[in-house]
Order: structure tokens, then sequence, then C-alpha cells
């Protein structure tokens, strides 16, 4: 009710104001002081962005850059309203779910020419996480700064009273037929009340004490951590390329998957919809309601954090499916300018340093994600190793070239807007998976 | 002389009271509601200037079907919780009424409403979780089959109107207990020297005289709860499938996540005009205005 009420109080704000920051201001003279705004949603990654900050402004004392972070939610409203009140922060961290609208709306700036004039190497990242920052008009609008990939968190007490060994925990294969090996050993974890597993006799699925794998809702339309590390290694691929037009929710691959997915409710072995709705996967993880969770390498501190007497985190890289490979997401984060900045030159200066060695290397040392750079990446691999965590399973995705990227392309929140309630049909067991098809219809008419 | 003076000072004092008041409403409801209305007939998606379109967004929620779906599973909301907790409501401020005089009860029942309304709806989300939570322990412990409060799609919306029910019952007992004590006890005596018992008391005293603070309960808490918002927001937000897509909530998500401001002003329009319906259809039938006491 009150947000209601704060939404019509947006609308009413908004002034016809637009032609006023849609203006491009001239290129500040850096001969003044001047003091730029950086804006990030993750409180666990403040502390190395304001250590880049102040060493950036050793190097350069006349920009001085104040760094905000605000909470996720309150983080995109600030930026959205920010566009049209025309007090956004000058640089921002931006995140892929939101960047092609800012870019189709022209809000945030194209740095081709700054990174021409500069001279900066784009091969200096990871293979791939560049082109997830170049919009529909073939422009870059971001330096990659990090990146994240998927891999199965498990509770190591119960693997090993299940007698499944860290190896075997690490070659486990899938097909979307039987499951392979991956369902057998889920199976094998899951514990009903009375002790009975879920392979052996007597299992009863109705009253399962642990389960061998969480599902952490339908995973909505890219499935970024519950299907689309299975769904690759089929061949599929949700759109026809980077900016497609075009969705692939009715390839029979993908819903081959769905349903192989959706079949471990019924087995008893993950979840019913319903049992899943409500406290987070991490917390039933330490909680012993799940041996393995499939989740993202910036959930890595949160769960390790969670460390008990009855609770020992480890990783297991994602199976290897049909195509006899792994899969991984490969999302990654970006800076991006504000097209209404008073300082676009002091502010490439400040995006410019936080897509170098220098600031990923600050931010490697404090452990919490996975700088762009590959050189910054082995340093942070060897923080978390100091802290007694191997994340290899993460990184061997990159290493292997097993990625592939987050979708991106227009109209991403319709197609959600579409696709969730659709796969929550599907995850609670009221509709097959073929009953995607008509949704995908739906969703490609967006794109006519 | 005197008096007109007198008369027109308190015309000035009456101004000066009303403007703070007046600024808000302007500002924050008036200008707002125009402003929507307006948007409502455009293309406008926040970073670009509007488009006119006129009834274009009007015709498309016509044939939206999650729409007509929020304005159901709001309907379903509304009667769950205004009929749950006007009848409790009712019971406990006659309870209070009749029974008991002392301030300690009346703080306790009021206790729930002054905890904020997202801290109310996380902490019954942890407390009826599936796994983890108390509820679901206790109804294994007695051999009950474990519910999915907040995942099973029949029971969802119910489970989210008894969390406001739990939040608001207090509060709407208090406002009509304060209905009840502007009963005059001398009624209440006459009908004990009729003999007349406890059930009867209720039903041919407390309830007629009661009318109109019942009416007023009545309209304010079925216009607040056809705008439920933010217990959706933080526990289901809006599934599982479309179980608690509540008009309100699917306004926010056309507006803020899905920048289709225009569609949303559009949708807020109509809940306006449903709105304003049924406040003037609840006084017009409850005569809220009138009291029996004065015949």
């Amino acid at each position: 009710m009150k947000k209601n009420r704060v939404a019509i109080a947006l609308i009413a704000a908004v002034p016809l104001l637009l032609a006023g920051c849609a203006a491009t201001a001239p290129a500040a003279s850096t001969s003044t002081a001047t003091t730029l705004s950086y804006g990030l949603w993750d409180a666990n990654q403040a502390p190395a962005y304001t250590q880049c900050a102040a060493d950036f402004h050793k190097a350069n004392p006349k920009i001085t850059v104040k760094v905000e972070q605000l909470g996720w939610d309150d983080y995109w409203s600030k930026i959205t309203t920010g566009f049209v009140s025309g007090s956004n922060y000058d640089v921002f961290t931006s995140h892929l779910s939101q960047f092609p609208q800012f870019m189709l709306n022209k809000q945030i700036l194209p740095l081709d020419s700054y990174i021409k004039a500069d001279g900066v190497d784009l091969k200096a990242y990871q293979p791939g996480l560049a082109e997830l920052w170049k919009g529909s008009d073939g422009k870059q609008y971001g330096l990659p700064k990090d990146f994240d990939t998927i891999a199965l968190f498990y509770n190591k007490q119960l693997t090993d009273a299940a007698g499944l060994s860290a190896d075997q925990l690490a070659n486990l294969k899938w097909n979307p037929d039987n499951g392979g090996t991956y369902e057998a050993a889920i199976a094998h974890l899951t514990v009903d009340k009375n002790g009975h597993r879920g392979d052996e006799a007597g299992f009863d699925k109705n009253n399962v004490a642990t389960y061998g794998i969480w599902m952490e809702n339908s995973g909505g339309g890219d499935g970024q951590t519950q299907w689309s590390f299975l769904a690759a290694t089929t061949g599929w691929k949700s759109t026809n390329g980077v900016w497609g037009n075009k969705y692939n929710y009715n390839d029979p691959k993908f819903q081959k998957t769905i349903d192989w997915w959706q079949s471990l409710v019924g087995k008893g072995y993950m979840p019913s919809f319903e049992a899943q709705t409500g406290i987070g996967w991490s917390d039933q993880l330490a909680a012993g309601k799940v041996a393995i969770a499939s989740n993202g390498s910036w959930m890595t501190g949160a769960v390790f954090g969670a460390k008990s007497a009855t609770f020992t985190p480890a990783l297991a890289p994602t199976p290897t499916g049909p195509n006899g490979k792994r899969a991984s997401m490969f999302n990654g984060l970006a800076d991006n300018i504000w097209a209404g900045t008073k300082h676009p030159a002091e502010a490439w200066k400040w995006v410019k340093y936080l897509g170098s060695l220098a600031c990923q290397s600050v931010v490697a040392k404090a452990g919490v994600v996975f700088p762009a750079i590959p050189a910054a990446t082995d340093a942070a691999v060897a923080s978390f190793k100091a802290k007694g965590i191997d994340v290899s399973p993460f990184t061997i995705q990159v290493k292997d070239k097993t990625t592939f990227l987050y979708p991106i392309t227009d109209h991403r929140s319709d197609v959600n807007a579409l696709i969730t309630p659709a796969m929550e049909a599907v995850m609670s067991g009221k509709a097959k998976a073929s009953s995607l098809s008509a949704v995908n219809t739906q969703i490609n008419a967006l794109f006519k | 002389m005197a008096v007109t003076a007198r008369k027109g000072s308190q015309f000035r004092a009456a101004v000066l009271f009303l403007i703070p008041a007046s600024i808000g409403f302007v500002v924050f409801f008036a200008w707002p509601a125009v402003r929507g209305l307006f948007l409502s007939f455009t293309d406008y998606n926040l970073l670009r200037p509007p488009v006119f379109v006129g009834f274009e967004n009007y015709i498309k929620i016509w044939s939206d079907p999650v729409f007509w779906n929020s304005l159901r599973v709001t309907l379903e909301y509304v009667v769950i919780n205004v009929g749950v907790q006007t009848a409790a409501a009712l019971v406990l401020a006659v309870l209070m009424q009749r029974f008991t005089r002392t301030m300690v009860v009346r703080g306790v029942i009021m206790l729930p409403y002054l905890i904020a309304n997202v801290i109310v709806a996380l902490v019954w989300y942890w407390l009826a979780d599936y796994n983890l939570g108390i509820i679901n322990a206790a109804l294994d412990f007695f051999g009950i089959h474990k519910i999915g409060f907040f995942g099973n799609q029949n029971i969802a919306m119910v489970t989210i109107a008894m969390v406001n029910v739990w939040r608001h019952l207090g509060y709407t007992s208090l406002l009509l207990f304060a209905g009840l004590q502007a009963i005059p006890r001398d009624v209440y005596e006459a009908a004990e020297v009729d003999g007349a018992g406890e059930w009867r008391v209720f039903r041919s005293v407390t309830l007629p005289l009661l009318r109109p603070v019942l009416a007023f309960v009545l309209v304010v808490t079925v216009v607040g709860s056809f705008q439920v918002f933010d217990t959706i927001a933080v526990t289901t937000k809006g599934g599982p499938v479309d179980a608690t897509r509540a008009i309100n909530y699917y306004i926010y998500q056309r507006a803020f996540e899905r920048l289709d401001f225009g569609y949303a002003s559009a949708l807020a329009v109509i809940l306006m005009i449903i709105l304003a319906g049924v406040a003037l259809l609840q006084n017009k039938l409850l005569r809220a205005n009138e009291s029996d006491l004065e015949r």
C-alpha cells in the first residue's frame, strides 16, 4: 500500500524535464577538482572498492570518488528514478538484467571512443566477458570487472555418511533420460524419516528428512542456478544469440531437461515447489535439510560462513552432460557511465581504473568475487584458498571453456513476467514442460 | 460585531491548521491522481517522454488474463481478510466491553499492530516454512501432514489474508470497542430488566447501535484490503504461478519491474474506480452517516 503511494508520487514527481538530463554535458576540464559518485549494491565488496577509490584519488588528486552502497532493490530504484530526476551516480555497477533497457533508452554512455583513444585492450579480460557489455548497436558500454559461474554446494558430512567421495562428486554424469550418476548420487543422498535412502527398498518418498538436491524456485527464464547448467549440455540455447529476437523454450531438448528435473519431486529426491517456498536454500543446506544445492560463486562467502558442527560446506563442479562436457552460465558485472554525468572524461578515467589490474587485484585480495582479468582471478582463487576454500569447481568452467553467456535480449523483464508463472506451474506439477511452447510463442511475439 | 470578529479569526485559524494537510493532499494525492489519469492514456517507460495512445492501455487490460486473475485473487483476499477480521474483532470488542476493564488486555490486543507489516510478514514466513518452520514441525509432531502455507497455490492467499488478520485484528477490535463505549449504559440496563440474555442483547442492542462504527470500519478495511501489497512483496512475490498476484502487486510489477508506467497507471485508475464504487455502495447499504440512537 505504501509502495503504491510511492509509485504514484514518483509518477507525479517525474516532471517533463527529460530534455534537461538527456543533454550531454560538455567535457569538463580536468584542471578543476571533481567529485564523482559511484554506486554498488554488494556490501561485501564495498571495502575493496573504497580502497580502489582511495588509490585512484592518490594517482589523480583532482578527482575524488564517493562510493555509495545500497541494498539491491533500493539500488535499482535509485538508479531508475535518478535517470529521470537528473541526479544519478556518475558511474554505477551494472547488471545484465538491467543493462539492455538502460542502453536502449540511451541512459548510459558508449565507451568506444575512450577505449580507442586510450588503447584499452578488451582481450585482457577472461574471454567472452567483454562481449556481454556490447550493446545491440555494436558499441561497448562497460569494461568487465568480475564474473560468476555455477557449481554444486554440498554438506560434506552428509556425503561422507552416504559413502560418496569428493572425487565421485566431482565426476558426476547427467543425461535427461535417467539422470545418470548425477541422479543416482542425489537419490542415494536422500534419506527418509526412517533412515532409508532414496535408492533403497522401503524408501518413503512422502516423509523425507533430507533431500538429495534443492529446487530453489523454478529458475524463471534463465534458470541460472537451477537448470541452465544441465540444459546447455544437451546443446540447447535459450535464444538465437546475443541480442537475439527469438527464444527457444519450445525446444524439446529444453523441455525434456525440465521434465527430468521436475521428476525428482515425484521421486522424493527434491522438495516440491510447495515445500521449497520459504526459507532460502543456503539456510536449508546449513540446517541439514538437503545434501546438495546448485548455485553461483557469489554465494561462496555466505555458505562457507555458515560452517557449523553439523555442516561442513564443500564444492563440486556441475555434472557433465550428453555432450560429454560440463556447462555453466557465465555472468559478469561491469561499470556503466550515466549519460547525464557532468564529468564524462573523469568518469571514464575511473571506469578505466576499475577495469585495470591495479583495482582488480585489490578486489581479488578481498576474496569475495572473481575479478575479470585472469591474473586477478588467480589472485582471488589464492585468497579463497587462504580462507580454506577450494573454488576450482567454479573456475574449472572457465579453464575448460565450458561457459555460455547470460541471455541478453530486449524485453527481458517482459519475458520473465511471462515465463516465470508458466515455469512455476510446471514445477508445481500443474502442467507438463510442453506447455511452455505456447508461452514461447507469446514471448517471441514481443519481438515483432 | 465581536461575534463576527471571532468567527473571522476562527476561520483564519482553521485555514492555518488545514494548510499542512492540504499541501500533503495536493502533492501526494490530488496531483498524482491527475498525473496518473493522464499517464494511463500514454505509453510511458519513465526514461522517454510519454506518447499519447488513447484508450489502448484500457483495451489491452480488458483482454489481459493476468489482470482478471489479479482481480479474482484480490477479491478472495478481501473476503477472507475482512470477513474473518471483522467477525473476530467484534467478538474481541464485545468481550472487552462486557467482561473486562483492564488496560493490560487492551494493550496486548493492540501489540501486533505496532509491528511493521514487513516484519510481521517475514516472521510468519519463517514460522510457516515447510521444512524449518515451527508450525509445520508441530503439525508433523501430531502426525498431521505438513502444509506449504506460502507455497501451495490453493492456500497461499488464505495464509497471507490470515497473517494480516493477525496484525490488524487488535486495531479493528479497539475501533469497535470505542464504538461500543458510545452506546449508553441504560440501554443495556433496560435490556437486563427485560430479561434479555447475552446473545439477545448482542443481537438486538449492541449490533444495531454499533452499525455506524461497524460501517466505518468495514469501509476502511475493505478499501485497505484491496490495496494489499507489502505482505505479498516480501513473501510470495505474486506466486506460486499467479495465486497471490493481487492487483496492487501487479501494478507495481508492471511499473517498476517492466517499466510500463502507462499500463500500470491505467490499472491504478481502474483500481481507483473500483474502490470508489465499493466505498459508495457500502455507505449507501450500511447507512453509515445515521445512527439508530437518534431515532
